[in-house]
């Protein structure tokens, strides 16, 4: 167990008792699967963040809802916290089980309920697959914008939770722009419908609220989001740069040009290397930089977007640019960023994925900053990034089998964390905080702001049971991280006892 | 960039805050009251927050600025207008004075809101004085930002019940480079149809509007887009200003003495029978009706097709507010006695029970 996101750090663990809990779910439900042998739950103690591990007590898989109603109001009765799971894709380890906790696994619930391509919706179950919205609404010209790297296994209810993004989010937004109503489970079993099927409902936000809130203010039981028409075309420019300065200052230069393309990637030459090495998509392997600019819409006005970008590029200092020249080139092109993980994947035994955000302008001091680091800690950095919203994608190379490397990856990856925020950018673009960057939220907030993420968790949580320890860090947790992690000589929660 | 009055004022708004939270006083927050006719009547010691005003930052090539809440919003759009840029939402100011404050806190829309998103969807973070007498910061100059309960967001539309906003960081974006508004001559039921049909397409349409006689389109994009699309839908072409009118009722419709409600729908609602005279926006997701109707049976009509009902006549009912569910009214007092405990900032303009 690690001490950077050990549990036991917010407190003693409850003292869960398992036999009597499992006995309750099966007298009750006598068809609900449960899972509690060690082999059985084994499959499940981890999430898309392999390197943090923890065998979860039960793994409860229901098949309807009044089923989670009736955990969730057993759970709270008998004060045992719990976990949700959508797919398990997650990248910040926000389903990572807890060693006295139910892991509730949402991945049966995976029916798509209705499209209505009039109202421009779809109704759907919360372990629907993000693409395969979009392929049931494909017959209707329609599809769900949000697309995360991880679509084609990642469910609608985990992206809600984790407020989503992808590569279109300049444009088309994040999941909190694209969904209109979800139904949701107190801690204690009550539904509550937040949103409605009009564009606005009464009372507070809580829609907005909820989405991004990481499982820890209820459960999610049914999601129905908006659909767009597909654009009619999509073009993609591939642009070369011998510096990242300058691939960073033409991003820029493109919006200042009036123009907000669908995507905008760019890549570093490690990445670059990486993709072209592994998907053959045609990228220029000696370019310290390149920029995929994807621009959709009508055929007129994709058109016209294009020369007007190829130009803006050009005169950024582009050493080429080409424009994919057909379909499968585009695809191509994409294939090579959208696969741009596992591409680094395979220049070395792990990688850890960063996701901070930071202002565009930034981003030559904090590329440099960034391989200041590297040096210092002899571990390499790819770096892929969402150029267009300012979501970087850090990918530290190391290998776990080496004493010392993951340490020594997660605190190069928590000095960059700290760098984004010191430029006025946050730790977490799209991944979310869940367990991984639950310290370096002490450095993004001070104990003030922690307090009241505490207040409006107790407002629907108040026992705490909802994925507890995910999200937003005790203030004990801060003063404990803070001793470890003392900046300038100057301790960020001066005020607090230290134990 | 600095404006004439530009000033920080947050110490001298932390500390009345603090006072009326040491003395248990309800605050009333106003801007230029621009939006007062809007909710119930609330009252309380006057917290005017004009003073603290101006743009802290803007970077058009970011997208993004950062403005106090006492900014008038005219000042905000001039700014922007320079840059060749908007606010999406097209929020109304109801007033020449109407603050960024208050347009935040409303939450309230334009035209452009079913394909822009809504004054929600451009919040990134806001500055808010709470109601544990703290300064503090959520959200930021960024696109995306998932640290943190997004608190920013939930501001917007909050009425000033939470907390009290000082200021807030807006994505904005470039101004489409042609606009172009036409006027069609068909009913409101194949009105409907032909959005409902239409949406379904790549169309550039930015706003779409009925007022009973003719259908009334904007369409906005790159120049071969929204020259395509005007021949393709025909119609004749219009003074663009009917926009500017509608948001900010200024159309002869909203003369009429009888009280106006506002009708918030699924876009593909068929036409609503109701006695009054309706205005559409929002493309059928927003319509307006003049109407002497109890608001008992208008919500009971609406309630059947999903969507609610506000009353913009101040004053008119106790509850102009669709009423909540009592589940749902559970968990918003639950969330105001956490935020705000003692109860200070605008009680009850929202709803009589927080």
């Amino acid at each position: 167990m690690n001490i950077l996101y050990d549990e036991r750090v917010d407190g003693a663990l409850p003292d869960v008792d398992k036999a009597g809990l499992l006995k309750a779910l099966q007298t009750q439900w006598p068809d609900l699967e449960v899972l509690h042998q060690q082999e059985e739950l084994k499959p499940y103690e981890c999430d898309g963040l392999s390197a943090y591990r923890t065998t979860p007590m039960l793994v409860v898989l229901p098949r309807d809802i009044a089923q989670v109603q009736g955990l969730l109001r057993l759970c709270h009765e008998r004060h045992v916290p719990v976990v949700a799971r959508g797919a398990g894709t997650g990248l910040s380890g926000g389903a990572l089980p807890l060693e006295k906790g139910v892991l509730l696994v949402m991945a049966r619930f995976n029916q798509i309920l209705h499209i209505d391509p009039e109202a421009r919706t779809a109704r759907v179950q919360p372990g629907v697959r993000n693409l395969a919205i979009s392929q049931a609404a494909a017959p209707y010209g329609l599809y769900y914008a949000p697309d995360p790297s991880s679509q084609i296994a990642c469910s609608i209810g985990g992206n809600v939770a984790e407020n989503a993004g992808g590569v279109h989010c300049l444009k088309y937004g994040l999941t909190v722009h694209n969904v209109l109503q979800v139904d949701i489970l107190t801690v204690d079993g009550e539904r509550l419908t937040l949103g409605s099927n009009a564009l606005d409902s009464p009372g507070l936000d809580l829609l907005a609220l909820f989405t991004g809130s990481e499982g820890m203010l209820g459960v999610i039981t049914e999601v129905t989001v908006k659909l767009l028409p597909k654009p009619q075309s999509a073009k993609v420019l591939l642009a070369a740069f011998d510096s990242v300065e300058k691939a960073g200052r033409a991003v820029g230069d493109i919006i200042a040009a009036g123009i907000i393309p669908g995507g905008l990637e760019m890549m570093d030459n490690l990445a670059i290397r990486a993709a072209e090495d592994f998907i053959h998509a045609g990228y220029p392997v000696d370019a310290e930089a390149i920029l995929l600019c994807e621009l959709d819409g009508v055929e007129a006005d994709v058109h016209d977007d294009c020369s007007r970008v190829r130009q803006v590029l050009e005169q950024a200092g582009a050493t080429e640019v080409r424009l994919a020249k057909d379909e499968a080139e585009r695809v191509r092109f994409w294939a090579g960023r959208k696969n741009a993980f596992p591409a680094v994947g395979r220049l070395s035994p792990d990688y850890y994925c960063m996701d901070g955000t930071i202002p565009r302008r930034e981003l030559p001091g904090v590329l440099k900053a960034i391989a200041e680091l590297s040096a210092e800690y002899n571990l390499r950095v790819a770096n892929v990034f969402h150029a267009g919203d300012g979501n970087m994608h850090p990918l530290i190379l190391f290998d776990a089998n080496q004493p010392g490397e993951l340490e020594r990856a997660e605190t190069l990856g928590g000095k960059i964390l700290e760098l984004c925020v010191k430029v006025g950018g946050s730790i977490t673009g799209e991944h979310g905080v869940g367990r991984e960057k639950i310290n370096q939220m002490c450095a993004q907030f001070n104990s003030d702001e922690l307090t009241l993420f505490h207040a409006v968790k107790a407002a629907f949580d108040p026992s705490g049971l909802l994925n507890p320890g995910k999200n937003i860090p005790t203030l004990h947790r801060c003063a404990e991280f803070g001793a470890m992690h003392v900046h300038a000589g100057q301790l960020p929660f001066p005020d607090l006892e230290r134990f | 960039m600095h404006g004439t009055g530009d000033f920080d004022d947050s110490q001298a708004l932390l500390e009345q805050v603090n006072q009326a939270l040491e003395n248990a006083t309800p605050l009333r927050i106003q801007g230029s009251n621009s939006k007062a006719f809007l909710g119930r009547i609330n009252a309380g010691e006057i917290l005017d927050t004009r003073s603290h005003r101006g743009i802290v930052s803007y970077d058009p090539t970011e997208l993004v600025i950062t403005v106090r809440c006492g900014t008038p919003l005219a000042e905000l759009k001039q700014v922007l207008d320079a840059a060749q840029q908007m606010l999406p939402c097209e929020p109304p100011a109801f007033g020449d004075d109407a603050t960024v404050g208050g347009m935040i806190a409303c939450g309230l829309s334009g035209p452009r809101r079913p394909w822009s998103g809504s004054v929600r969807d451009f919040v990134l973070g806001t500055r808010v004085i709470t109601g544990l007498g703290k300064h503090l910061r959520f959200g930021g100059e960024v696109m995306k930002n998932v640290a943190g309960y997004d608190l920013s967001r939930l501001m917007a539309g909050s009425f000033g019940t939470l907390g009290l906003i000082t200021e807030v960081s807006l994505k904005v974006l470039p101004k489409p480079r042609q606009t172009l508004s036409i006027s069609l001559d068909m009913d409101s039921e194949r009105a409907l149809r032909n959005l409902a049909k239409w949406g379904q397409q790549p169309l550039p349409i930015s706003a779409a509007s009925h007022d009973g006689e003719r259908l009334y389109l904007r369409l906005e994009g790159g120049e071969g887009s929204v020259a395509s699309a005007h021949e393709r839908l025909g119609g004749e072409l219009m003074d663009g200003g009917y926009w500017d009118d509608l948001n900010e009722q200024r159309l002869p419709f909203f003369d009429e003495d009888q009280p106006l409600w506002r009708l918030s729908l699924p876009h593909n609602t068929p036409k609503l029978s109701l006695p009054g005279r309706q205005l559409i926006d929002w493309g059928g997701a927003q319509r307006w009706l003049k109407s002497d109707s109890q608001a008992s049976f208008i919500r009971q009509v609406v309630d059947e097709t999903g969507g609610h009902v506000t009353c913009y006549s101040h004053g008119l009912i106790d509850s102009p507010f669709q009423p909540l569910p009592d589940a749902l009214m559970h968990y918003h007092r639950s969330l105001k006695q956490q935020l705000d405990p003692r109860g200070i900032f605008n009680p009850g303009r929202l709803y009589a029970e927080f």
